[in-house]
């Protein structure tokens, strides 16, 4: 009990806990809208870590070398990190629409590749490396690249706007627009897809480009955000996954993401509090909400099995889709 | 280049192969009943953490009095049982709840990682718990004096010779026996099983169950039989090159297992070429050849056995096989400059092999037809 | 045909409700030795719900099912086995992947040695030569060693009817067996089933198509919305009457049609040859010519290439060689969204896989081919007022059975999602209108409804190709018949003077009527 309490002091019980727990939130309500959408389309993008990581290596890059004014750089650089994101989900989209390799495995694949390249590049003899450092790390971005801070002295950046933002645009973009349409329709069913006419394997790209773009958005704010502006080891870690029980604990729906990333955001704020106060270690933390996932997916479920579901309740994904033989 | 190198490379390639072996044989359960599994991975990682735990911990309580053997073995049993639950798990989420069978998979990897993981960090690291080793290797008499082929064969751990006898036996049980027979019915067709009389749902949970067990034998093995102790996230994506190594081999015991020597080869390759007296390039050359020639042996074969239908056409098999010949031949006349490439890189084989699978090879691959749809009767 | 007076099978005061919706109420049914007894009735009327009870299938609410007088258990297939009763399904109970003799074996296995019960080895061999033995005695000849995928239909179906004679059954329930055969094929069946009798078997026969009956049965018993409503037999009755009984109202058995007026050629298709995936030709050299305020009738055997056609028609799959012109315009290989923008209809074959998405509501549906277009949406945006405003229309219009524009349409019956794919696609401005199987499945008035809509389509001069595995549905409506065969069009003829024994020939390739392509220009 102590335990709970402390997390909860931990992660609201002062404006600076809070703070945290708002900058943890972030990146997960960025990434969590990724996985949301690609699930709306029928795609599972495990590869929300590699994209975060690279969006992150490329804001280093372009953050550490470019330095224009603050008003250009920032948007360039957030831009630089969606597309690498982009650019590489887009990739294991296009060997799905083309040969029907399934995104699971081939996001997966990418992750672990990308994982070995950046540990060589941030590594000994690595091309990122910061000079005369003895951990792998790299550069600190420039001043210009860095997101404005909020509220002066505290650390909370332009993030969480920026993820507000999205999540808004997300659900207007699924639900109020032509493109929003088609990739639900994919994601339902792709053989009346194709019967209406909709570019199947150009929609799937698309929608696998927009996830990692989200992802890779999420994993550049996370160093143009948070000092010391920089990329380690450790870094990132664990949001791939995160991110991925945060979309469906949202229901997948962009107003439920934003909710549960929050939830989790605020664990991972008050396990440090509770780690020191309760003596409760961090990993219980990964423990509790793997099991908050399973039970909220086994209740969705459930509930639209045995129930008739409300009229238009789109809950339901089907991402075994085009798995088996037929 | 010489034949004890090649030895010593191709036995540890079958070593580096039966976890994915394992993986994949749970995978051929599951999907032959109809049931996905993304989770392979999570299953392994029980099987390797609690086979560590087990061992460990009956070493530990006996004192060191106890044949560090016995250990291993409770602990391979537990790690085997602990598996086999957490593949229960999935059988009820995603038979009984009829959850997507990705979203289950998922939920077991993330659950299997935060345990682990949270032990490891809690218990094992603190406390510095070491392992009781790891199983001898067996020399067979005779067949293992065999040259060439039987130190490769014939001088490992009894878990490899458990994995041979494994393949065969499933091989011969899963197309030659009214048990295979059902069990295909199930993932092809569940809808004329169940008219047969056939309990599918019951197929699926009894497979779901036992291919877990495999799953955790196939990590098990890397802590028994490899390092001897367990590393936090020490499958590194095994659980999911094992259903490449599936899809490659066919849906087939004998098929998953030759593909997985693939996989097992790259891996061991990279690991040796860490050592830095192989020139890298070289390396590199004769495994291009290699793979084109087994590409063109495997089209042949398939030409053979499915009578024209599948496999490419002659003229490309003779090209594809000529080239690797003539890289074999140049690649042992040349000599490279000396490159070296990073370890991260060679590390990266495996993964991107699989993704040359999944993308060359699954179009003409088809699996069970019915797998990834709950059962629903009519 | 007709001994004791005892009845081989009973079931008395059966019923089955499957939550709110009672399947069967309170049934009562006998069938004698060696005879055929027909269960009639329509889509939806519970026939099949009692055969599975009487399979094991099901477990009944109520009531008891008696063999040779005595009252037995049925819990599973297993159990209907052994108590002799067998059942060829509708939708083939086999593994496509498998041979024969596995598909006989499987759930009974015979193996060599019984030492490790299921893990010992299979014995196809011994297997083998049952099945080819038991194929000589009922005049069922099957090759124990194809795959069943290789099969053509009507092998498939012998399989199904060998595999029950394998198992012991005496009493055989045929499922509405005669939905994939094409006439000659069905009095094919017939003789089989006279065969089966004379052996001693008995059949119970399900069908809802009110012709065979008459010509098939020994009794008749018509079912009407869960309950009996009518024993009788061929001698006491006549197809209409039959008919009223089934539905219970005086129901159209041909389409009211006048006489067509056909203007300017809509549809041509030169020389189209289609391949599958797997490289073979499923459409060989066909050529068609369809005019405004026509209907032309393909008539044929499913799986003669009628679905690769329209298909490749609707831009769905790639034409190999040969053009096809719609309105003078060369949309040969065009996307699907090009030629319904050139003012094409397609209601498709698999209404759930193609002309739906389950997950999606009724309104949706409605607008599925034209969400990106004014007045739903200016290229970018959707306006779901639009939307919805268009559903309720067309609900009241088609008269889709629905409680909400917004409601799910995977919860609409088959009758009413198929109206929502007809409202959707007979609501715009069309030219011509391609369908394929519009009323499978479906309940009489539904039926009677579309048919409707198609004729008045015709009518208001759109050309209109039909695509049906129901003879008489294509002998009702069509203008114009053509046959297809293996992919080719064997014979093209005006439908006032088709008759079905002529065109049951053409559909098993029997004959090949001259081509008429002069005729074509």
């Amino acid at each position: 009990m102590k335990a709970f309490s402390a997390l909860a002091v931990g992660a609201f019980g002062s404006r600076d806990n809070f703070i945290v727990t708002i900058i943890k939130s972030t990146p997960l309500i960025i990434a969590g809208l990724g996985v949301a959408l690609a699930f709306r389309g029928g795609l599972f993008n495990i590869g929300v870590e590699g994209q975060l990581f690279i969006g992150s290596i490329a804001a280093v890059i372009v953050g550490t070398n470019v330095d224009l004014p603050k008003i250009i750089n920032v948007p360039l650089i957030l831009a630089a990190g969606a597309i690498s994101g982009a650019l590489l989900a887009a990739f294991s989209g296009y060997l799905k629409a083309r040969f029907g390799a399934h995104e699971v495995i081939t996001t997966i694949m990418m992750n672990f590749i990308v994982l070995r390249i950046i540990t060589w590049a941030i590594g000994a003899n690595g091309p990122l490396r910061k000079p005369s450092s003895v951990v792998p790390e790299t550069r600190s971005l420039l001043e210009s690249a860095r997101l404005p801070i909020l509220i002066p002295n505290t650390y909370l950046h332009m993030g969480i706007i920026i993820a507000l933002v999205l999540a808004v645009l997300v659900y207007f973009f699924l639900f109020r627009t032509v493109w929003g349409v088609e990739i639900r329709t994919v994601g339902k069913n792709l053989n009346a897809a194709k019967y209406v006419g909709i570019n199947v394997n150009r929609n799937i790209v698309f929608t696998m480009a927009l996830s990692g773009g989200l992802a890779g958005l999420a994993g550049a704010i996370q160093v143009m955000g948070i000092p010391p502006y920089n990329f380690t080891t450790g870094f990132n870690v664990g949001y791939g996954f995160d991110s991925l029980a945060v979309a469906v604990l949202g229901s997948i729906h962009p107003l439920g993401v934003v909710f549960s990333a929050f939830l989790f955001g605020a664990m991972d704020a008050g396990s440090r509090l509770m780690q020191l106060r309760a003596k409760v270690p961090i990993d219980i933390i990964t423990l509790l909400q793997g099991l908050i996932l399973m039970f909220v997916a086994a209740n969705q479920i459930i509930r639209s099995l045995y129930h008739i579901p409300a009229p238009d309740k789109e809950e339901s994904v089907n991402l075994t889709q085009g798995w088996g033989g037929s | 280049m010489n034949t004890h190198f090649m030895v010593a490379l191709m036995t540890l390639a079958i070593i580096k192969a039966a976890p994915l072996v394992y993986g994949a044989l749970c995978g051929l359960l599951n999907e032959r009943a109809g049931v996905v599994n993304i989770g392979i991975e999570g299953m392994m990682l029980a099987g390797a953490f609690m086979a560590f735990l087990g061992s460990a911990l009956v070493g530990k309580w006996t004192g060191g009095t106890l044949n560090p053997n016995i250990s291993l073995v409770i602990g391979l049993l537990i790690g085997v049982l602990s598996s086999a639950l957490v593949a229960g798990l999935h059988a009820v989420l995603s038979i009984h709840y009829k959850i997507d069978q990705v979203i289950s998979g998922t939920v077991i990897n993330l659950l299997a990682v935060g345990i682990t993981n949270y032990v490891a960090n809690v218990y094992i690291d603190p406390t510095h718990l070491s392992g009781v080793g790891v199983f001898p290797v067996w020399k067979i008499p005779i067949l293992s004096k065999i040259p060439v082929v039987g130190p490769i064969l014939f001088e490992h751990q009894p878990m490899i010779y458990l994995l041979f006898g494994l393949v065969i036996f499933l091989q011969y049980a899963v197309f030659n026996t009214p048990w295979g027979l059902r069990l295909r019915s199930v993932g092809e067709h569940p809808q004329t099983a169940d008219s047969v009389g056939i309990n599918v749902i019951k197929t699926r949970y009894l497979n779901v169950i036992l291919g877990g067990a495999l799953a955790g034998m196939g990590g098990a093995i890397m802590v028994l039989e490899s390092v001897g102790r367990f590393q936090k996230l020490m499958t590194s994506g095994r659980g999911f090159i094992a259903l490449a190594v599936l899809i490659f081999g066919r849906w087939s015991p004998v098929g998953a297992f030759a593909a997985a020597i693939l996989f097992g080869f790259a891996e061991a390759l990279g690991v040796r070429l860490q050592f830095g007296d192989i020139n890298h390039l070289y390396a590199l050359s004769m495994i291009f050849a290699l793979a084109a020639l087994a590409t063109s042996l495997f089209w042949l074969i398939m030409r053979i056995k499915t009578k024209k239908q599948k496999g490419k056409s002659y003229p490309v098999i003779i090209t594809v096989f000529i080239i690797g010949l003539v890289s074999l031949v140049a690649a042992n006349q040349i000599t490279f400059p000396k490159v070296s490439v990073p370890i991260e890189f060679l590390g990266l084989l495996p993964y991107v092999l699989t993704i040359l699978v999944l993308t060359g090879l699954v179009k003409r691959a088809v699996g069970p037809a019915a797998v990834g749809q709950p059962y629903e009767k009519q | 045909m007709k001994n004791n007076n005892q009845p081989i099978l009973s079931l008395n005061n059966i019923s089955k409700s499957f939550g709110s919706l009672l399947a069967n109420d309170s049934i009562q049914f006998d069938l004698f030795p060696q005879e055929v007894q027909v269960l009639l009735g329509e889509n939806g009327a519970g026939k099949s719900t009692l055969m599975k009870i009487l399979y094991g299938q099901y477990q009944a609410d109520n009531g008891e099912i008696l063999i040779n007088e005595k009252p037995v258990i049925i819990r599973d297939p297993n159990d209907a086995l052994r108590f002799g009763i067998g059942m060829v399904h509708q939708h083939f109970m086999l593994v496509p992947v498998m041979t024969v003799t596995e598909n006989l074996m499987l759930g009974d296995e015979k193996t060599k040695g019984k030492w490790f019960g299921k893990l010992a080895r299979l014995d196809r061999e011994t297997v083998r030569k049952e099945i080819l033995a038991l194929g000589e005695k009922y005049g069922l000849q099957v090759n124990p060693d194809a795959l069943v995928e290789d099969l053509s239909v009507g092998e498939a179906q012998r399989v199904e009817i060998l595999k029950v004679l394998y198992k012991g059954a005496d009493i055989i329930i045929l499922d509405e067996p005669t939905a994939v055969l094409t006439p000659q094929e069905t009095e094919e069946l017939f003789a089989i089933m006279r065969s089966l009798i004379q052996q001693g078997k008995s059949i119970i026969f399900i069908t809802h198509k009110l012709k065979e009956v008459l010509s098939v049965a020994d009794r008749i018993t018509v079912l009407r919305n869960g309950k009996v409503v009518g024993h009788t037999t061929p001698s006491e009755s006549s197809m209409e009457e039959l008919a009223v009984l089934m539905v219970g109202r005086e129901v159209l058995l041909t389409a009211e049609k006048g006489l067509s007026h056909p203007d300017g050629v809509v549809l041509q298709i030169n020389d189209l040859c289609v391949k599958a995936k797997n490289g073979m030709i499923v459409v060989k050299d066909f050529n068609l010519q369809l005019r405004a305020g026509e209907i032309y009738g393909i008539a044929g055997v499913q799986g003669n290439g009628q679905s690769e056609l329209i298909e490749a028609l609707t831009g769905l799959h790639p034409v190999f060689s040969g053009k096809l012109l719609i309105n003078g315009r060369d949309l040969t290989n065009a996307s699907p969204r090009v030629v319904t923008l050139a003012g094409t209809a397609h209601v498709p074959e698999d209404r759930q896989k193609h002309g739906l998405v389950l997950g999606f509501s009724v309104a949706t549906n409605l607008i599925l081919q034209e969400y990106y277009r004014p007045p739903f949406s200016n290229g970018w945006l959707i306006f779901p007022e639009k939307i919805e405003e268009n559903a309720r229309k067309k609900i009241a219009e088609f008269d889709i059975r629905t409680p909400s524009p917004d409601s799910m349409v995977s919860n609409l019956s088959g009758g009413n999602q198929q109206k929502v794919i007809v409202a959707r696609e007979f609501s715009r401005p069309i030219n011509l209108l391609v369908i394929n199987q519009p009323t499978r499945g479906l309940d009489v008035g539904s039926i009677e409804f579309i048919h409707k809509r198609i004729i008045e389509a015709r009518d208001a001069g759109v050309a209109i190709l039909l695509v049906s595995a129901e003879l008489d549905e294509i002998l009702s409506l069509s203008d114009r018949i053509g046959v297809m065969y293996a992919g080719e069009l064997v014979a093209e003829i005006d439908a006032n003077l088709a008759d079905r024994e002529q065109l049951g020939l053409y559909m098993t390739g029997s004959k090949h009527q001259v081509s008429q392509r002069e005729k074509i220009t």
